[in-house]
């Protein structure tokens, strides 16, 4: 098992290596470097300076180290828009996409998973034909459809809820939370549903597929000849069986979360890392894109591994490396 | 009194382009404590009649019309629910593959002190204590501990074992075990035959052995059916079956297995193939091949007769009464 | 022709669309959409493009059917004067040349490397199954933004057909990998059969073994896959376009519709942006049905 999780966090730490490799292109290569790390503002010595720290002369592999030791200290420079350090600006937007990344998280986990299992076990009901119809409306639906639907409904017409920002915020040291006060309740309900459906969508049809396999499956048939009660089999022997390559796949998904969130984010104006990069995209502000793209390749990174482990303690065909049968 | 009776079972597929007849008016009986071998190559309804006797025929096949009596009730139309508690209970099944009908992801002991408990009123205690008393019957050793292993820490064989174990938890009086060594190596199948013979004998629970094997019957059983193209050809002891067999694809079958002691330079084999369902002869399914068919065989179906010491579906054996 | 048709509406997957009724009326409906789309210039009543054409008189009419709206432009009129209804229909066919565009691609590109690394195996094969791992793991619009951003700073002064380039190859990359992992996955199968061993023993060539052979094989998933993809596609072009990356705005998606359109929706224009909204969940919907029906219908397993 100890060589499994060195064979992962290895192969972890070349995935950073190459995505920084990339962001370490964008950075030195599109645009000029000394102007990202100083500014626009910067006096002819501190430029002579810069070019001399950053070893521009210098080997590849030096200036790609050089930048490798700057991004592990989350040094990336100073943002071309807004001429503040691009590291600050990260750190002050990272909880809003957090929080609005955990909501959405949650409550496409807490609907999915009994909306796929219900689907799969009332196979051609009506309720369940349903279900289905919902889900292909939330992959046809385009997050920013939805949220653009959803500002329609319940901000202009109904007027009930907020359609952008984040309502009063409580701060502690660098962290900055909505969910402390009632505003930021109210404003963190449009986004955090518009993030989750399509995400909800997804594990419901995964668990529903998933669950559909499993109950084809002969250990099944054989636990029917046995004679035990629909709930045992189905909740479980079968959801069990779903619930482990679900919860995979399921993991890596939540990861895209906090991707998706950029599309939310602009569409409610919602203060967070993602309306930051598509700012940067628009305005092509290198520095603040090469540290969105490590800082998002560490976060899938963290994830992978996580959801390797879980997979470790859930299934025990993996734990036992020898298989003791004689 | 017979523990089971199968009375002119039909089971059909519908298909779009028709409805097909996998089992066409199978009839035959099971006493308690015998062990009846069904034989037959590939398709020709075996396994469909075990399924259908467990009551997991899976859609779109269905029971066409006819009667499965256990013990004198019928339970060919029982609900689900009432059909679960004889599942288990009254009926065991193993089927072919040990390595998929266990569950990978709970322990050898759960799934048997879950089949326990749903059916016998026992504490999850005396349950496991059952289950480690299963699991030494069926020779699996160091039961103790091992009941608490995952599947795949079984070999092939063990797998086998534990999968008999859980068909007999619940203590039924019918196994109807589905090609219960096919997927299993040569070595190993003589042992899990003698197991399972063994087992029920002890238990007196009667087995329905489903194979294409016909040395597997004839170590085994008591008597045996001989199945074609979805209906029986014929029934009855198995030592009268094997030596003097009385319908024409039963000889051609025993004819088909090589003899160590002559001299042989080609192996024996029945012309022709088996009809698929869609095309099944009139009359008799298997006249088109066989060697000895008389004109009435292509429009008559015959019924089961007595031939011999055994009943055979064959109009060479009709008895003409004065 | 109608021999063919009527073979094939015979078969097995015709039968499975004659008897889906779903199945049918998306099909219908993605065709009326392709083909208003494909002669926009003779179906929409007015071109949107042509200046010369436009009254700001006209502006901000609802659809015809609400008070102030008028038969002339049926589903109302944006802030300059321009019928919603021959935006729709132009935006459509950007919408759709891109989307089928980027799928093509995919397809090709994905067949290729897969095929590639399911015969060659070896080196080429793990590091393909790698990089293929790591793109399905990054969320596909991030990609696409990435790409998009880069090609901005590297060429801010664009001409039109580059940004088109740039797009169609964002989307494109993220769409491959599936091909390629599907494709792989038959042709390892496929080549440890026996009669590729045998075909390699008597010298014949290899691509000749994989394309009469395993092609054949993978085109049933990977035609499901490429119909759900270009759903995908086409969500993804309107979702750059939305968020101002993605076709220059002289040829208007319906991303970029309804980026426009959501600025009036607070002051109650609701049409500019639904409009183009609902065109683009029919033909997503529609593309979507006919790829869940035509998985369904391929899989031999479901009948």
């Amino acid at each position: 098992m100890l060589a499994f999780i060195v064979q992962r966090l290895l192969q972890a730490i070349v995935v950073m290596a190459s995505v920084a490799f990339i962001a370490f292109l964008l950075f030195q290569y599109v645009g000029d470097p000394v102007v990202f790390l100083l500014g626009q503002d910067a006096t002819p010595e501190q430029i002579k300076q810069m070019r001399a720290d950053l070893g521009l002369d210098q080997p590849f592999f030096v200036q790609y180290v050089h930048f490798l030791l700057n991004a592990v200290q989350g040094e990336f420079g100073l943002s071309l828009r807004q001429g503040t350090k691009v590291s600050t600006l990260i750190v002050e937007r990272f909880p809003a996409t957090l929080e609005l990344a955990l909501a959405a998280a949650l409550l496409a986990l807490a609907i999915g998973i009994p909306m796929g299992v219900y689907a799969a076990l009332r196979r051609g009901t009506f309720t369940s034909q349903v279900f289905m119809t919902i889900s292909l409306l939330g992959v046809s639906l385009p997050t920013f459809l939805i949220g653009i639907l959803l500002i329609l409904i319940f901000a202009v017409m109904l007027g009930w809820l907020p359609s952008f920002g984040r309502g009063e915020v409580v701060k502690f040291g660098t962290w900055t939370t909505g969910l402390l006060t009632a505003k930021g309740w109210q404003h963190i309900v449009l986004p955090a549903v518009t993030l989750a459906i399509f995400q909800l969508t997804l594990i419901m049809r995964l668990v529903r597929a998933e669950m559909l396999e499993v109950l084809r499956t002969d250990y099944i048939k054989f636990a029917r000849a046995r004679g035990l009660p629909n709930r045992a089999i189905h909740f479980g022997h079968a959801l069990k069986n779903t619930l482990v390559p679900v919860m995979t796949i399921t993991g890596l998904q939540l990861g895209g979360l906090i991707a998706f969130a950029i599309i939310t984010e602009t569409v409610f104006q919602w203060p967070g890392m993602g309306l930051l990069f598509i700012q940067a995209v628009t305005f092509a502000d290198i520095p603040v894109m090469a540290a969105y793209l490590c800082l998002i390749a560490l976060i899938f990174v963290v994830i992978n591994l996580i959801v390797d482990l879980l997979y470790f303690a859930v299934d025990p065909r993996l734990r036992v490396d020898k298989s003791q049968s004689h | 009194m017979s523990l089971l009776q199968v009375k002119n079972l039909v089971v059909e597929f519908a298909h779009r382009r028709g409805t097909l007849r996998a089992l066409d008016d199978i009839s035959f009986d099971i006493a308690p404590g015998e062990i009846l071998g069904v034989v037959g190559e590939s398709g020709a309804g075996k396994s469909l009649t075990g399924a259908s006797i467990i009551g997991l025929l899976e859609p779109p096949g269905r029971v066409a019309s006819g009667q499965i009596l256990l013990e004198g009730q019928r339970i060919d139309h029982l609900s689900t629910d009432e059909m679960r508690h004889i599942r288990g209970r009254k009926i065991g099944a193993i089927f072919q593959d040990p390595l998929t009908s266990l569950n990978p992801l709970y322990t050898v002991g759960r799934q048997l002190t879950e089949t326990i408990e749903a059916h016998l009123p026992v504490s999850r205690a005396q349950a496991r204590q059952r289950a480690i008393e299963l699991l030494q019957d069926t020779g699996i050793p160091a039961a103790e501990q091992r009941i608490d292993h995952y599947p795949h820490q079984f070999s092939g064989g063990m797998r086998q074992r534990v999968v008999i174990a859980l068909a007999l938890a619940a203590e039924p009086q019918l196994i109807v075990a589905d090609e219960p060594t096919t997927a299993l190596d040569v070595s190993i199948q003589a042992q899990i035959i003698s197991l399972l013979k063994k087992v029920c004998k002890d238990r007196g629970a009667a087995v329905m052995l489903i194979t294409h094997d016909m040395g597997v019957i004839a170590e085994t059983c008591d008597r045996v059916a001989v199945m074609y193209a979805g209906r029986i050809a014929e029934i009855g002891p198995v030592r009268q079956v094997i030596e003097q067999p009385a319908h024409p694809y039963t000889r051609g079958l025993m004819a088909c297995i090589p003899d160590m002691a002559s001299d042989r330079h080609k192996l024996n084999q029945i012309e022709g193939a088996m009809p698929r369902l869609n095309a099944i002869p009139a009359g008799c399914a298997f006249n088109p091949r066989c060697p000895q068919a008389l004109d009435r065989c292509s429009r008559q179906r015959p019924e089961l007769m007595l031939a011999g010491a055994t009943q055979a579906a064959c109009w060479l054996h009709e008895k003409v009464t004065a | 022709m109608t021999a063919f048709l009527r073979r094939w509406l015979d078969s097995d997957v015709g039968h499975s669309f004659k008897s889906s009724p779903t199945a049918m009326v998306a099909a219908c409906i993605a065709l009326v959409c392709v083909i208003s789309a494909l002669f926009a210039n003779w179906v929409a009543p007015h071109n949107p493009f042509d200046l010369a054409t436009l009254e700001l008189s006209d502006a901000r009419l609802p659809p015809a059917w609400i008070e102030g709206g008028s038969t002339k432009f049926l589903l109302g009129t944006d802030d300059q004067g321009r019928d919603i209804l021959s935006a729709l229909i132009y935006g459509s066919r950007i919408s759709l040349v891109v989307g089928l565009a980027s799928v093509i691609l995919s397809v090709l590109v994905g067949v290729s490397l897969g095929l590639l690394a399911g015969f060659r195996g070896g080196w080429l094969d793990a590091f393909l199954m790698r990089l293929c791992d790591v793109m399905l793991s990054f969320p596909a619009i991030l990609v696409a933004l990435l790409i998009a951003g880069v090609g901005r700073a590297l060429f801010p002064n664009a001409h039109e057909s580059l940004a088109f380039g740039v797009l169609i190859l964002s989307i494109t990359l993220t769409g491959w990998v599936q091909y390629a992992r599907t494709v792989r996955g038959s042709t390892l199968v496929e080549r440890n059969k026996e009669y590729v061993q045998a075909a390699r023993v008597t010298g014949v060539a290899p691509m000749r073994i994989m394309g009469r052979h395993v092609l054949p094989n993978v085109m049933g998933p990977v035609l499901v896959l490429a119909t759900i993809q270009v759903a995908t596609a086409i969500i993804t072009e309107a979702t750059l376009s939305f968020l101002g990356v993605g076709v220059p705005p002289t040829s208007p998606s319906l991303g970029t519709l309804i980026r426009v359109g959501n600025d009036y929706l607070f002051s109650g224009e609701w049409w500019i942006t639904i409009f183009p909204g609902v065109m683009l969940v029919l033909i997503a919907l529609s593309v979507n049905l006919l790829g869940d029906w035509l998985r369904d219908a391929l899989n031999p397993r479901l009948r």
